[in-house]
């Protein structure tokens, strides 16, 4: 019995001292409030911003910028939908941008403050980015690309224009996969001459009963990694984006990018967008506009290396460009008429994740 | 007597609190998302079913098997270099002793790259391979990748405790049983196999825990494609955002580690009754 008081009384003390630190936890953040009322906290990807540009925001606005990144949609999620932070702006995905929307975490942005957006961002954009924000109200698109494939041409003699080429024997264990449920199935949906959106169950067996048979010719499922395989000619071809394909043709001369494989591919869009909850709303408008900025938008895209949607930077940079000048402003129909994802819901988030885990498996 | 009780009280506290707030609440952190009915509130176990769909099981499989594979390499590597150690205690000794254990002093994810560069199509073994004139290994992005990945991170873990138990058996008891007449292979396997029996267990399970849970080794060695139990827990909780299924996923992965402590409490408990005395 006495040892249990004993307990008792230790555990007592543990809640005590674990109060004590909670409080003067909240304490903390209430004063780091107080000093910084021109602040604004971003919420964006790693790597997604030139630190020059951020400096010169600063800088013009006085506004203190306080960065956050994250490498993933779904790890940025869960803190937006929990409210634990309260972000004032942030740079998802299309299909992300459409989930939050769909859950209510947004705010319509105020058009009238973004000057530099509305004359730079090309319509095009804006009109692909339906596919994601129906109004338009809630998205500055900021970079956009497709998934494409990569090839070396000392080992891949062919033309590459259709995805097929990933089925093909003679490329066993030189072809690299993008490890995400979504961009693997979409390739396979788009042989199939399917919808990336699909919800139909059949459909998406389809594609990954031809995943797994793929597998065997699969040298590795990877995110970044299949970077440094294609410039280092560990493999022949592979699954990227194609704001990558202008550092990697740099990096290794024998590589070749198809942007658009025939049977269609993914327009990706991120976009700056500003949740419900933001503290700094104004401030986040001042952020965004800045971007949009030709200037501006011209050292981020040099940087960066991810084609922007922002019309008026292509006179900025053209030079600079060079051969490459195609890859980074790709024609209208290598884009055009292209899918975006679109948020499918919470049981095709499961059902992607099991038919991936499937393939994974195997 | 009552003072010194308390004074130890006071000086377990940062450990209690420690334990508490990093251990014990992330726990039934856990327990609570693997139980959790998202749906109707309250508590069920369809994460927990979920769990037994082949998919997961199979990955299970995977892992407890190469686990169970490296933990053995690892002993059968560690095992005689100990006994070497344990016959020369001079300085060299130490020597090789401490190389055994460099793999800790680098970060793990340091040395799980190299090994990639070393493993690869065109790393290092294929290298040179190819300029002698012999034909490539593929060795990257299968089990036998991660397997090697596992031994050499995990070693350490075997030797150490392994080398502790080995010398402490007196070496009267070994001399004993040969003046008896036992032969190298009886005195092994009567007398050194099980005194260091405490030290094989405890080797066994650090190895084995870790090698279970690793997702860096199998994701940097196995191209992603060699999918273990750790790796889709990671998945769980950062790619699909389904927290419950990665918690009842960890929970399945506790069952094991706990049955491994069981083990080692009980073969460590048996040798100090049979000895009868406390080491």
């Amino acid at each position: 019995m006495k040892k249990w008081k004993m307990y008792g009384r230790s555990l007592l003390l543990t809640l005590l001292v674990l109060c004590t630190f909670l409080l003067s936890g909240c304490d903390m953040f209430a004063e780091e409030e107080e000093e910084g009322a021109d602040v604004l906290y971003v919420y964006s990807w790693g790597d997604y911003l030139s630190e020059d540009v951020i400096k010169q925001f600063e800088e013009e606005t006085g506004i203190k910028v306080v960065l956050d990144e994250y490498d993933t949609n779904e790890s940025m999620y869960p803190r937006i939908a929990e409210g634990a932070e309260a972000y004032d702006v942030l740079c998802p995905s299309d299909y992300m941008i459409n989930k939050l929307i769909h859950n209510d975490l947004l705010q319509p942005l105020d058009f009238a403050q973004l000057p530099n957006a509305r004359k730079n961002i090309g319509q095009d954009f804006f009109d692909q980015s339906k596919a994601f924000d129906k109004e338009g109200k809630y998205t500055v698109p900021y970079c956009w690309g497709t998934v494409g494939i990569m090839y070396n041409i000392e080992k891949v003699k062919e033309p590459v224009d259709s995805w097929k080429i990933l089925w093909d024997e003679k490329y066993k264990d030189n072809i690299l996969m993008q490890d995400s449920a979504r961009d693997a199935i979409m390739i396979p949906l788009k042989i199939l001459g399917y919808s990336m959106n699909t919800v139909n169950e059949t459909e998406l067996k389809a594609a990954r009963d031809m995943l797994i048979q793929q597998k065997p010719l699969v040298q590795a499922y990877g995110v970044d990694d299949i970077r440094d395989k294609l410039s280092s000619g560990e493999a022949a071809l592979g699954v990227i984006f194609s704001g990558e394909a202008i550092n990697l043709m740099k990096s290794n001369p024998n590589l070749r990018f198809q942007p658009a494989p025939k049977e269609g591919t993914n327009v990706w869009i991120d976009g700056w967008v500003i949740p419900k909850n933001a503290r700094h709303v104004e401030n986040a408008h001042k952020f965004i506009d800045f971007l949009c900025r030709p200037d501006i938008a011209a050292a981020n895209f040099e940087e960066l290396g991810y084609s922007t949607p922002n019309t008026a930077v292509r006179e900025l940079v053209e030079e600079d460009l060079g051969e490459y000048v195609d890859t980074v402003f790709p024609p209208e129909n290598v884009y055009k008429g292209q899918e975006s994802y679109s948020y499918l819901g919470e049981a095709l988030d499961k059902l992607y994740t099991k038919l991936w885990l499937q393939v994974k498996v195997e | 007597m009552n003072e010194r009780l308390s004074s130890q009280r006071f000086l377990a506290l940062p450990f209690g609190i420690w334990a508490t707030l990093f251990i014990v609440l992330p726990l039934f952190f856990v327990l609570w998302n693997g139980l959790k009915d998202v749906e109707n509130g309250g508590f069920t176990l369809v994460h927990l079913q979920t769990v037994l769909q082949w998919e997961y099981l199979k990955a299970l499989g995977l892992s407890v098997e190469l686990a169970l594979i490296s933990t053995f390499i690892c002993l059968v590597l560690a095992y005689p270099l100990c006994l070497i150690l344990r016959e020369r205690k001079e300085s060299r000794g130490l020597l090789v002793f401490v190389l055994f254990l460099l793999p800790l002093w680098m970060n793990s994810l340091l040395t799980t790259m190299a090994w990639q560069t070393i493993l690869e199509k065109h790393g290092l073994i294929n290298m040179f391979l190819q300029s002698v004139g012999l034909p490539e290994v593929h060795i990257i992005n299968t089990p036998l990748a991660i397997i090697i990945g596992m031994v050499y991170n995990f070693l350490p873990y075997m030797v150490l405790p392994l080398y502790v138990a080995i010398n402490r058996i007196d070496s009267s008891i070994i001399e004993a049983a040969r003046d008896l007449g036992a032969n190298p292979y009886q005195t092994f396997r009567r007398v050194l196999l099980p005194l260091s029996m405490p030290g094989i267990v405890s080797g066994s399970t650090m190895v084995f825990i870790p090698a279970l849970t690793t997702f860096v080794i199998s994701a940097l060695l196995g191209g992603n494609k060699v999918l273990l139990v750790g790796n889709i827990i990671e998945q769980e909780f950062t790619a699909a955002y389904d927290w419950q299924l990665g918690s009842a996923l960890s929970m399945v992965l506790m069952v094991f580690i706990i049955l491994n402590i069981l083990l080692e409490a009980f073969t460590d408990n048996g040798e100090q009754a049979k000895k009868g005395v406390r080491p």
